[in-house]
Order: structure tokens, then sequence, then C-alpha cells
């Protein structure tokens, strides 16, 4: 109890200076989570997989298409359930300079798609009425208040892997039932993207660029991807099956370059707030060098000292870490705010939470090691003898 | 009269620590700071070196890459007739028609996938981008199946030795060597010929791009007109192969900096804050020193600049240290997947000039807003009560 007494007084001897490490580390580690928080975004869509979904694409590369043709004999493989299927669109909506007018835009099986991805929830009437019209489209609710689309709006696009301008009718606005579902998405009738594709360039029609289908059993996916993969490892375009979850990743790894990169950064944060952080208790235990003395002369164990240095040390880092913490929840949320679509899902996890705080404990352990030793080798007589 | 330069030395050289807890914090982030501007300096280097300042390049209007482009063989045949086209030796115009796909290959070491881009090229592609040279191995030949590879997909991707063979849309290809391209984008692509490779992608009469060579660089704007006025080309778009390949970094670029600065500008506050303390606690711990100085006649002028001095000095030389270790990632090079043409991309970490420039100014004015308050805490200190304090 003394010593702790003792510990809040001595913080408190210069306010300006704990005040200024309390802000440093609150900073640093506000940053930290940011970046922990990018990290995790960018690979939400595997978090979002389901377990009981695959995909099939081409096995050179998923730029080439297959034919709609599989679908049935893929659906007669033993173990899957429902399957649909998708097409990157592309295409050039506003500006392309600005990162904000992309978004993906997906030719889809109307009539499939929404039974293999339950968590895009769509009004019934909404979804009635897009059934109807050919040219109709569903947007995510995310995306809707990013560009303030409403229903019955029409959305032009310049196509680019499908060249010439096409129009959407926004026919209904999905919502995703839990917070990891994308709400930045557009889809739209592949039998549109057909049919135009049949009059104007007909070598393309009738092609699809995934399928995706639910499996009865997660545990039988490697059987299913090899059943599905050897039915048409001669034909002219091969499958590459793999789970949802595989799939997500491959895109993920892509960038692994970056996310370490950014995985670097979050060190050198750790090293910033070790920095700030002895420098003030190294600073505090060289001007109080002589108290440490009067206190052993006292009779005060080694072990007091200890306690208070590292007692502040760790007080001060804990301080720093809750304010960082809280000052984060604003950053994040200005940062998704800002861009609502650069990252489908910008959410902080509970587990950055944790680490923050945890780093910056073993940041303040680790600044209040060097002191201590010092104060602990340090005879009583040299100690009073010092002028601080 | 200002004080000497050797009292500032001597106190930041007094507490040794700190000083040194100081200056590597500020070398951290300027570290940072530098390296991060080091790489999108690097994005950009690769991708604009890539384009020559006579080479245009045409793609389908709207298409922002040579990957969702389509020029049919009519048109580019239009294209290449045009009067500013460089006639070659053998009197054919210096224009490439070119295909471009992307394919999957593994890396080495972890198996993740990478997009490599592959280009059907037309002979004229090595007199329009000479940096081209072969390494190892030797060419393919135009009408085989054979293809040659980038230095960075050779040593970075699994299955890529000479002999050995790659799948390319429906059919095999055999590498048959590998080419060095002057750390361009060209690196992390593989090369085969277009009219090969065409049939293989079941694209018989579509081409991605078409790459030509311009009599002067001057005749850009004559061109562009006279392809826009043809009701032939209607749907093609000129552009010079630079400025292609400039809005092909764009957003890498753009993101490595926007993230970098956000960033650093936090790194900077907690280095600032760090200095603010150090600076303060110096000014606290010679405040008879202070008081002496001013009581020999020196101003409160003098004092201000020799601890704004003493601060710039500190974050100048952990500025410097942070370069000299920034510079040193000059030797990595990364292989990334491009956001603007969707495929792999080596490229390094670059100094320049510029960089220097902004991370030391970046530095310096770390130092001014760590010592500001401090040094006028220091100036303002009455004789009197300085001298007796203890």
């Amino acid at each position: 109890m003394f010593v702790l007494k003792l510990i809040l007084k001595n913080a408190g001897r210069h306010k300006l200076r704990t005040a200024l490490t309390i802000l440093g580390i609150a900073i640093a580690v506000m940053s930290f989570v940011f970046l922990r928080t990018i990290v995790t975004a960018w690979s939400y869509g595997v978090e979002a997989s389901a377990a009981n979904r695959m995909i099939s694409r081409h096995s050179v590369s998923f730029i080439f298409p297959l034919p709609l043709a599989y679908r049935d004999q893929i659906a007669r493989v033993p173990g899957v359930e429902a399957i649909s299927f998708a097409n990157w669109f592309g295409g050039v909506f506003k500006d392309p300079a600005d990162f904000k007018n992309f978004f993906p835009r997906l030719a889809v099986d109307a009539e499939t798609y929404f039974d293999v991805y339950p968590e895009y929830l769509v009004p019934p009437d909404q979804m009635a009425e897009f059934q109807k019209e050919r040219n109709a489209c569903i947007v995510g609710e995310k995306l809707s208040r990013e560009h303030g689309f409403k229903i019955g709006d029409i959305i032009p696009v310049e196509g680019d892997i499908y060249p010439g301008q096409w129009e959407f009718v926004v026919r209904g606005i999905y919502k995703g039932k839990d917070p990891t579902a994308d709400e930045t998405q557009m889809f739209f009738h592949w039998k549109y993207l057909d049919e135009r594709m049949t009059q104007e360039e007909n070598g393309r029609a009738g092609a699809i660029g995934w399928f995706i289908f639910r499996v009865t059993d997660p545990a039988a996916m490697p059987a299913v991807a090899r059943t599905v993969d050897d039915q048409y490892r001669n034909s002219r375009a091969g499958t590459k099956t793999e789970t949802e979850r595989e799939f997500q990743q491959s895109f993920v790894s892509m960038s692994s370059a970056i996310i370490s990169s950014l995985e670097a950064i979050s060190l050198v944060i750790i090293g910033i707030i070790l920095l700030v952080l002895a420098n003030t208790i190294v600073m505090s235990a060289r001007e109080r060098t002589r108290e440490y003395a009067v206190l052993k002369t006292l009779g005060f164990s080694p072990g007091h000292v200890v306690g208070l240095i590292g007692g502040e040390s760790l007080m001060i880092g804990l301080l720093g870490g809750v304010l960082g913490l809280i000052l984060a929840y604003p950053v994040v949320a200005a940062f998704a705010q800002a861009f609502p679509t650069f990252f489908p899902v910008f959410n902080v996890a509970p587990w950055t939470l944790a680490l923050a705080v945890g780093v910056a404990l073993l940041a303040a352990i680790v600044a209040a090691l060097f002191p201590v030793f010092r104060a602990l080798r340090i005879s009583i007589a040299e100690g009073l003898r010092t002028i601080g | 009269m200002s004080i000497p330069l050797s009292y500032t030395w001597r106190s930041l050289w007094a507490r040794r620590i700190t000083t040194a807890l100081t200056l590597i914090g500020i070398a951290l982030v300027v570290f940072v700071f530098a390296s991060i501007l080091m790489l999108a300096t690097g994005v950009e280097r690769t991708l604009v070196t890539s384009g020559d300042p006579q080479n245009v390049i045409i793609l389908r209007r709207a298409a922002t890459s040579e990957l969702v482009s389509q020029i049919s063989r009519d048109e580019a045949n239009i294209l290449k007739t045009q009067p500013q086209v460089a006639v070659g030796a053998d009197g054919k115009p210096v224009a490439s028609t070119e295909t471009v796909v992307i394919i999957n290959l593994a890396k080495i070491g972890t198996n993740d996938m990478g997009n490599i881009l592959v280009r059907g090229v037309s002979p004229e592609a090595f007199a329009l981008r000479p940096q081209v040279r072969l390494t190892g191995g030797r060419m393919f030949s135009f009408g085989s199946d054979e293809v040659i590879i980038g230095s960075n997909v050779a040593e970075r991707f699994q299955g890529t030795d000479i002999g050995s063979r790659i799948r390319i849309g429906e059919d095999q290809y055999t590498v048959a060597g590998v080419f060095e391209a002057g750390r361009t984008a060209f690196d992390s692509e593989v090369w085969g010929d277009v009219e090969q490779l065409m049939p293989s992608l079941g694209r018989q009469s579509v081409f991605s791009s078409v790459t030509m060579r311009l009599n002067a660089e001057g005749d850009y704007q004559a061109i562009k007109d006279a392809i826009n006025a043809d009701p032939r080309t209607q749907s093609s778009d000129v552009k010079r192969e630079q400025q292609y390949y400039r809005e092909q970094s764009q957003t890498m670029a753009d993101f490595i900096r926007v993230l970098g600065l956000v960033v650093t500008v936090i790194f900077a506050f907690g280095a600032v804050i760090g200095a603010v303390i150090t600076m303060y606690a110096a000014v606290a711990n010679r405040t008879v020193e202070i008081g002496t100085m001013r009581a020999l006649g020196f101003r409160r002028g003098s004092i201000l600049n020799a601890f704004l001095i003493e601060s710039i000095l500190l974050s100048l030389i952990g500025g410097i240290g942070g370069l000299v270790l920034a510079s040193l990632t000059s030797f990595i090079r990364i292989s990334t997947t491009n956001f603007g043409s969707f495929s792999e991309l080596a490229f390094g970490f670059t100094l320049s000039p510029q960089v220097i420039l902004y991370s030391l100014g970046f530095a310096v004015l770390m130092g001014i807003a760590g010592g500001f308050f401090p040094s006028v805490r220091a100036a303002r200190l009455s004789i009197l009560n300085a001298l007796r304090s203890s």
C-alpha cells in the first residue's frame, strides 16, 4: 500500500513529463491498433468464408472462363448440394482514377446465387422485382450509402472486359447477415451479359468465371475437389477446385509483401513505445538515485526499489495503453467513414485490443529493466554522493 | 553574443543514455519515413522506366490496363500503318501487336500463388524495348511453343527452370531462356510468340494492345489526332508508353505514400514527445548553468538559440542515422501483386535526392517541434531564481 502511494506521488512529481509520456504511448498504441486492423481487414474474405462452400475456377488463372456446361456435371458430383456461378464484369464507373469508384461488379446466376450466399439478405419484394427485370441489379447497403444509389436509379458502366455502354437499374439493396459480410458489391443478371455477348461477340457466349457450390459435409471437401478436377483434367479448360477459404486466401497472399511490411511497421511502433517510456523511466530513476539510497538506508529492501521503479513504469504504460485504445476507436471509425469501400469490413478485432495492451505492458517491463539494475547495483554511499 | 557550439555538444554528451534513447527514437521514425518514400519511388521508377518516351501504346477506350483491353486485328493493321510510326531496316513498321493474360504460378518457399503476366509479342517487340536481353538459355523461336521468362519470375517461382513446361491457356509451353530487362516491369513477365499464344488463349483475332515506336517524340500529338479522326479506329485510345506505366503505378504508389505518411506522422508525434521530455529535463537539470550564463551576460535570445540548436542537432543526427539505415534497404527487392495491373511486380527501395531532402527536413522539423517550448522555458528563467535553485 505504501509503495503504491509512493508510486503515485512519484508519477505526479513531473506532471508534464508523465502526461507527455502517457500521450506518447497512447498515440503509438493507437497507431498499432490501426495498423493491425488494416492487416485484419485485408484478410476479411478469409474470415467471412463459409465452412461448407467451395469454388471451382479455371486451372491456369481465374481470368480464363469456364463453360457453363460444367454446371450440371459438377452438380451431379456426390456431396454437392447447391451450385451457382458468377463472372467478374469489371468496367469503369465514373472516373477510374478515384478509388471510390472501384467496386466489385459481378454477373451472377440470378436464380441461384443468393441461395448459395444466404448471408446476403434481400427483402422478398425487392428480390421479386430483381428477378423480373433483365437489366436489374442488387447493390450492397454500404455501397448504396457511399454513392447514394436508390431503388430505381440507373448505374451506367463503361465496359472494358465486356466492351460497350451498360446500364443497370437498381432493384434491390442487400444487407449482410453479420458484420463480416461484404456489403460493397453489385450483382446483376448473368443472362443479360450473355445475351449481349451472343449478339456482339458470339465466341464469348456461354462462358462463366467461376462456380460456387455448397457441400453437404465439410469433411468431404478434399474428395469433392479431387472428383471435380479429375473430371476435367484432360479437357481444354481444366478446373481448380478449392474451399472458399483457400480461394480467398490465395487473393490475400498475392499482397503478402504489403501485409508483411505493415507487420514490420507495427513492430517498429513497439520499439517507439519502448523508447518513449524507457527515456522517462531512466531519467526519473537517475534523478532519484539519492532518494533510493535514502530509502535503503532507512531499511527498505531492494525489492521496494524494484517495485517503485517497475510500478511507475507499469502504471504509465497501462494508462498510455488504455488511452490509446480509447483514441483508436474514433480513428478507425473515421477511416471507415472516409473510405467506406476501401475495405469491405473494417472493425477492431478483440484480440487486437488484447495484443495492444499486452505490448504496452511488455514495453513497460523492458523499460524498467535498466534503471532497476542500476538502482540495485549502486551502493548506498555511492547513491548518496550522486548529484542528480 | 551566441553560446559556442561546443557547449551544446558537451551537454548532449553529458547525458548519454537519454540522448541516445532520443536519437534512436528519431532515427526509427526517419527510417520508416524514408523507407516508405523509397518504396513508393521504387514502384514508380520500375514502372516509368518500363516505358520509352518515343513509344506509344494503344489500348481500347475505357480500358485501364492491357489485361482488359481488346484491339481487333483489322484495327491493329490500320494503327501500324500510320505515317508517324518508325520503319525498321526490313521496311516493316516498328510495332508490336501484343496479347496479355495472367497465369498462376506458385512462389518458391511459400507455395503462395502469384499472378504472372504472360505477353505474346511480335518480333519488333525487341526493337521497341532494347533493355530486354537474354541472360540464360536461348531466345524462343517464333512459331514454336516456347517462351522466355523474366529474371524475377525465374528467381521466385516454382517450375520455371529452362526446359520445364508451363501451361498457358489450353497448351503447354517450354521455357527456352531467361531474360533481364534492366529492373523494369518486364522482369516480372513471360514472353512468347503472340501468333502462337492467341489460339492457346482462345482469342483468334483480338489483341490486347499495340505498342509502336514513333519517328520522333514530337509526333505524339499528330498520331493521336490522326487516330481520333479516323472512323475505323474510333475504339482505340493512344497513350505515351511512359504515361501508361505511370498510371499503372499510381494506385500502388499512392497507397504506400498515404499509408506511410499517416503512420509516420503518428510516429513523429511519439518521437517529438520523446524529444520534448528530453529537452525539458535538460532545461530543468541545467537551471543553475543557465543562470550562470545569463549572469555572464548571455542574452535570453542566445539561450533560446542554444537549446533550439541542441534539439535540432539531436534530431539531425538521428535523421542521418535513420537515413543511413534506410539506405541499407535498397539491397532488398520486393515482389508483390501490383494493384494497377493485377500482376506480379518486383521493385526495390530507391533512394532519390528528393527522399534525402524530405527525410532530413522532416527530422529538423521534429527537432524544432520538440525543442521549441523547452527552449522558451529556458530563455524565460529569471537570473536570480535560476542561480538560487539547487
